[in-house]
């Protein structure tokens, strides 16, 4: 019954164009945005907001743009702590360059920069592919945070090498900076996501989308049926790193307000941000929010249990996590290697029939 | 000579010897994506596992303790007994081998014809799950692994050089064993792959699965030996660095240091690992002697990746790696 | 949705975990795991034993329990945010994060909060200026005292002059490493020693090229700011290269039994800065023996007892403790705020007969705190490792740093964060 095209009839090819053409998942989807803006802001407090809402946001926009890379274009990368590095220092650097512009410009901009950054450490893709590739990112990924703790500019000469993200304002609330209220912070971080879920869904619908798919599934073949590897693999590597720049600038200045690069961007970031979008589902957008909500809660949960619940100390609290997040990543990839939205999509034929069997 | 042109030496010298600590860490990926096409992340974690398996055996400590602690408020830590060095090894050997056979069953098992990314996702999901274990098991705290092996400079090497140039040349004793460690785990594989019934098997299913499989080569034997012969070159990396570092959580982290010997000297070579092993050793250590105080030092990390990096940009299967053929 | 339902599962979690009695909160932001686990673990154990003794033997502070909360970080600042926020809530009286990435994380938030941060012997040095950091205490030294101890060292060691001298810095590349530097050049211009800075890069397990770079420029005196697997690699190295291990002199961070032991006799001789004394020989442990040990109240594994971590775990919580007791003395109630606690903190004394008297004579210096001054007087003591007997020994007494270089240091850096952010200095 729900999930059905049946009875919902386009008129303009516009209607028939649009985001979600099912009018139920279109309903669906407005009803969770009206509960994201409309209700969670006034309930949440600081714990929910630092410790699950704003982390889940953020690694869902980092996880959205390695998806676009690995999941559509099929090119695996390990350099993800690299580039959000890149995106906190630029929005560090633009911040205390030019306190008058607006934050958001800031963080939008040093997207931009992460996309450059990106585009450059693309260049190899074109000729080096698969296990080799994702090794050589980890030359950016660890070339990047050696430059960021090596040359003292990028931190403003600061004694220790930290950057701490000044207060910035936005309408009057602060965004940035230790006084920012919870659900400011929230809010920011939630705009971000919508955005660019939204644009990220319609690109990868669009020619680009097909392009990259086509690369994914085999690129001497998507060659050969005119598609340029060229553009579509670097616009990949460019249009994943803003998306993760932003992630990076987001975590620095809104989240965590300060960093220092090789604890916040080291490669565990990378290998988190590859587990969001293996255990989500490969190209899928719902699956990158998915995993990432998966991975943010997960420990946050386990720890509340097993700490919290069964009084357990923390040290072996925190070694049986560790193994029972391997175990249940193992678990997974059995049970679904296509991750949590190929649940969902099974899960959606399931709704389109019921409550009848056939 | 001049100073610089002696220093340069002994830094070459050097990297030479880290090289060969490099290859070894980075044997046991060759081994197990030529055999399989995995490339498995947890080797690192299992020379973690494997030391620390090695020095809980050694002092008597008893398995699980803070476990049974927890549930059972006992307070028991140690056996009170000590295990001979040799004892010990052959001990850690079988559970590498029991380590094997339960990643075969419990794991490998289930992901016959996947994609490799998720293959290589599933080992991350295995290092994550060992490191667990492996605390839980023995505990989190440093603890010092001797077996013997000798350290510090060798003075053979450092008066005969100071004989020869004026200048004594350090080599630390424990790289030369690592060397000739290195050398006789090379020979016996090589040895065992080309005269050994096991070893042809491997080299079939290396060659092609379903062929090996069509001639009655069992594939999930296979694979717990090449796990096994994984877990013990881990084994050795484990005694190795563990001997130079002390058994820690630190010690995973030389899988790092491996990765770019694999890209350069190829993913399914072993003669590739060990030349992989000596390029990155040696360049690593130049760059960071020639080039290093002037940027400021700690280049290490970054530098071998770049260096290999470049490396694939003229041959992207690496040094010794099969030559990539695609088709349509 | 998956995610909404796990969360409520957390919050049910979260509110199984027992609603928060009348006691003083302490929460322990400790890290059992992960690369730097060998330093957290006797740290956390030291901190938690003293305030069980507290509880078992005088039952608590003023009448008062001690609550001491752990939450695990692994050295990780998100799993720290997470922490300080979850044991907020439980009315946590003062955070003492044992890592300086974490530390610069809670400054901002636990200002804003109006929670004490307590940092001894690392975390952000000018914090130690009270009239830009109300919040934060970091008596009784900190890093940049910790370098300028070492210098005075070196200079009592040649008979007051350093020139000409080549001194070697190996850091760890991080915040925490490159703390010193600047100190260290400050004191290199006043003093005509020539500085030779060497990074080590995370974790630090390769340090051949370093170890031979000292090997060849043969600097008289080695100075190391490590961490974690770091220390006992450089130890390990410098006994390979035959470099004396007496002129090789590592912070307190530096200085512990996880760092010299894997280096078995070629530690011998090994120095480091020490704010605290080490080992059994103290009548405190009598009473935990009597009150924790035998009762099987220690906490973690319980092998941790009488090293130098454990020592210092032990040493915050008795600052703590006796902060707490101050504001008790100060505000007349026995369940203090933290507004209250900070209060204490700021006009806490602890006097050579106070230690005596808590069963640690001549255990740390006798500091006095002010508005003005969190960081304390900063002396430290060398301590030499003797690998037969495999204990530390101490060789000084407590030296006091260079105040006339590092005042101006201080000012200028708290100054800087006072203009970034806004912050009208206090104490006037």
């Amino acid at each position: 019954m729900l999930y059905r095209e049946a009875g919902d009839f386009k008129t303009t090819y516009a209607a028939d164009g649009q985001t979600f053409p099912i009018a139920f998942d279109r309903w669906r989807y407005y009803g969770v945005l009206a509960v994201a803006f409309g209700v969670v802001p006034f309930l949440i407090n600081d714990y929910w907001a630092n410790a699950v809402f704003v982390p889940f946001l953020i690694y869902a926009i980092a996880a959205i743009g390695l998806n676009i890379l690995t999941g559509y274009c099929g090119q695996v990368s390990l350099g993800t702590g690299g580039f959000m590095a890149v995106g906190a220092y630029a929005c560090y650097k633009l911040m205390t360059a030019f306190p008058e512009v607006s934050i958001l410009v800031h963080i939008v901009l040093a997207g931009g920069i992460t996309a450059g950054v990106g585009l450059l450490f693309g260049i190899p893709s074109l000729r080096i592919k698969g296990f080799y590739l994702a090794v050589a990112t980890l030359a950016a990924q660890f070339f990047l945070v050696w430059l960021f703790n090596k040359v003292p500019w990028f931190y403003n000469y600061s004694a220790s090498g930290q950057i701490s993200a000044p207060e910035r304002t936005f309408l009057g609330v602060a965004v940035t900076g230790a006084a920012t209220p919870a659900w400011a912070k929230y809010l920011v971080c939630l705009v971000f996501v919508v955005a660019l879920a939204w644009v990220a869904r319609n690109l990868t619908r669009g020619a680009l989308g097909r392009q990259w798919m086509a690369i994914r599934d085999m690129d001497i073949a998507a060659e050969i049926i005119g598609v340029n590897p060229l553009r579509a693999k670097l616009a990949a590597f460019a249009i994943s790193s803003f998306y993760v720049g932003i992630a990076g600038a987001l975590l620095f200045a809104v989240y965590l307000g300060a960093v220092e690069v090789g604890e916040a961007f080291g490669i565990n970031k990378a290998f988190l941000v590859l587990f969001m979008i293996i255990i989500g589902g490969l190209g899928s957008i719902f699956g990158s929010f998915a995993g990432a909500a998966f991975l943010v809660l997960l420990p946050v949960l386990l720890k509340n249990v097993l700490v919290g619940g069964l009084g357990w100390s923390t040290s072996l609290a925190a070694h049986i996590e560790l193994m029972i997040v391997g175990a249940l990543i193992v678990l997974f990839l059995i049970v679904e290697p296509h991750g949590l939205a190929q649940l969902w999509r099974l899960a959606k034929e399931k709704l389109r029939l019921w409550p009848f069997p056939h | 000579m001049s100073d610089q042109l002696l220093f340069a030496m002994e830094v070459t010298l050097n990297g030479l010897m880290a090289g060969v600590m490099y290859a070894l860490v980075a044997l046991g990926f060759v081994l197990i994506f030529k055999a399989s096409g995995i490339f498995n992340f947890a080797q690192g974690v299992m020379a973690l596992f494997a030391a620390l398996t090695l020095v809980g055996f050694q002092t008597g400590q008893v398995p699980f303790a803070h476990l049974i602690n927890a549930v059972f408020g006992t307070r028991i830590h140690h056996f009170g007994w000590s295990v001979p060095t040799l004892a010990a090894i052959v001990a850690t050997m079988a559970v590498m081998v029991l380590m094997a056979l339960l990643v075969e069953r419990l794991v490998l098992k289930h992901f016959v014809n996947q994609a490799p990314i998720i293959l290589f996702m599933a080992t991350i999901g295995l290092a994550y799950f060992l490191e667990g274990l492996g605390d839980v098991m023995w505990g989190a705290d440093i603890k010092r692994l001797d077996v013997g092996l000798p350290q510090g400079i060798s003075e053979t090497i450092d008066g005969t050089t100071f004989g020869w140039f004026g200048y004594g040349f350090f080599i630390d004793r424990l790289d030369i064993v690592a060397a000739l460690v290195a050398a006789a785990l090379v020979v016996s594989l090589t040895l065992f792959s080309q005269y050994t019934r096991q070893g042809r098997a491997l080299r079939a299913v290396a060659d092609d699965h379903q062929a090996a499989l069509s001639v009655g080569i069992s594939l999930r034997a296979i694979w717990v030996l090449v796990w096994s012969i994984a877990g013990f070159v881990a084994l050795v990396a484990g005694m190795m660095w563990g001997t130079k570092l002390g058994v820690q959580f630190s010690l995973s982290l030389i899988a790092l240091k491996a990765l770019p010997v694999l890209m350069l000297g190829g993913f399914t070579s072993i003669p590739g690992a060990i030349v992989g092993g000596l390029i990155v050793g040696v360049g690593e250590k130049l760059f960071e002697f020639a080039v290093g105080p002037m940027i400021g030092g700690a280049t290490e990390n970054w530098f071998a990746y770049m260096l290999a990096l470049v490396f694939l940009l003229f041959r992207p299967q690496g040094l010794f790696g099969e030559r990539i053929i695609e088709r349509v | 949705m998956n995610g909404r339902l796990t969360a409520a599962a957390a919050l049910a979690a979260l509110m199984a975990a027992g609603p928060a009695m009348a006691e003083l909160v302490i929460p322990n932001l400790s890290y059992r795991t992960g690369p730097y686990a060998p330093g957290g673990i006797p740290y956390a154990d030291g901190f938690n034993d003293f305030f069980t003794l507290l509880n078992e033997r005088d039952g608590g502070i003023g009448g008062e329990r001690v609550r001491v909360i752990e939450c695990e970080t692994a050295y990780n600042t998100e799993k720290g945010v997470e922490c300080y926020e979850a044991t907020k809530g439980e009315g946590s009286l003062v955070y003492n994060p044992l890592s300086t990435g974490i530390t610069y994380q809670l400054i901002p938030r636990a200002t804003a909060d109006g929670i004490p941060l307590y940092t001894p012997g690392y975390g952000r040095t000018s914090a130690a200026n009270g009239r830009v950091f109300e919040w934060v205490f970091n008596y009784p030294a900190n890093y940049w005292d910790a370098a300028s101890v070492a210098i005075r060292y070196l200079l009592d060691e040649n008979g007051g002059s350093l020139t000409g001298k080549k001194i070697a810095l190996v850091y760890h590349n991080s915040a925490y490493g490159k703390e010193p530097i600047r100190t260290l050049q400050e004191l290199a211009r006043k003093h005509g020693y020539e500085l030779l800075e060497i990074a080590v890069d995370h974790p630090g397990q390769e340090q051949k090229s370093q170890w031979l770079q000292i090997r060849q420029q043969r600097p008289d005196y080695v100075l190391m700011w490590g961490w974690g697997v770091m220390n006992a690699v450089a130890i390990q190295e410098a006994a390979n290269i035959r470099y004396p291990m007496e002129n090789f002199i590592g912070v307190w961070w530096s200085g512990s039994e996880n760092d010299v032991l894997p280096a078995g006799d070629g530690a011998n001789g090994y120095k480091s800065l020490a704010m605290h004394g080490t080992g059994m020989d103290y009548p405190v442990y009598a009473a935990l023996k009597q009150h924790v040990y035998d009762r099987g109240l220690a906490s973690g594994a319980g092998d941790q007892i009488g090293s130098v971590l454990y020592s210092r775990g032990m040493y915050a919580a008795l600052v703590i403790a006796e902060a707490v007791r101050k504001a008790q003395a100060i505000h007349g109630v026995a369940q203090v705020s933290p507004a209250q606690l900070r209060d204490g903190f700021e006009q806490l004394e602890i006097t050579e007969a106070r230690m005596a008297e808590l069963g640690l004579p001549d255990f740390g210096q006798a500091f006095a705190a002010t508005c003005e001054d969190h960081g304390g007087p900063g002396a430290g003591r060398i301590q030499q490792w003797d690998a037969a007997a495999k204990r530390w020994s101490l060789i000084t007494p407590f030296i006091a740093p260079d105040d006339e270089v590092l005042t101006p240091l201080i000012l200028e850096d708290s100054t800087a964060f006072a203009a970034e952010n806004n912050i009208t200095q206090r104490c006037q």
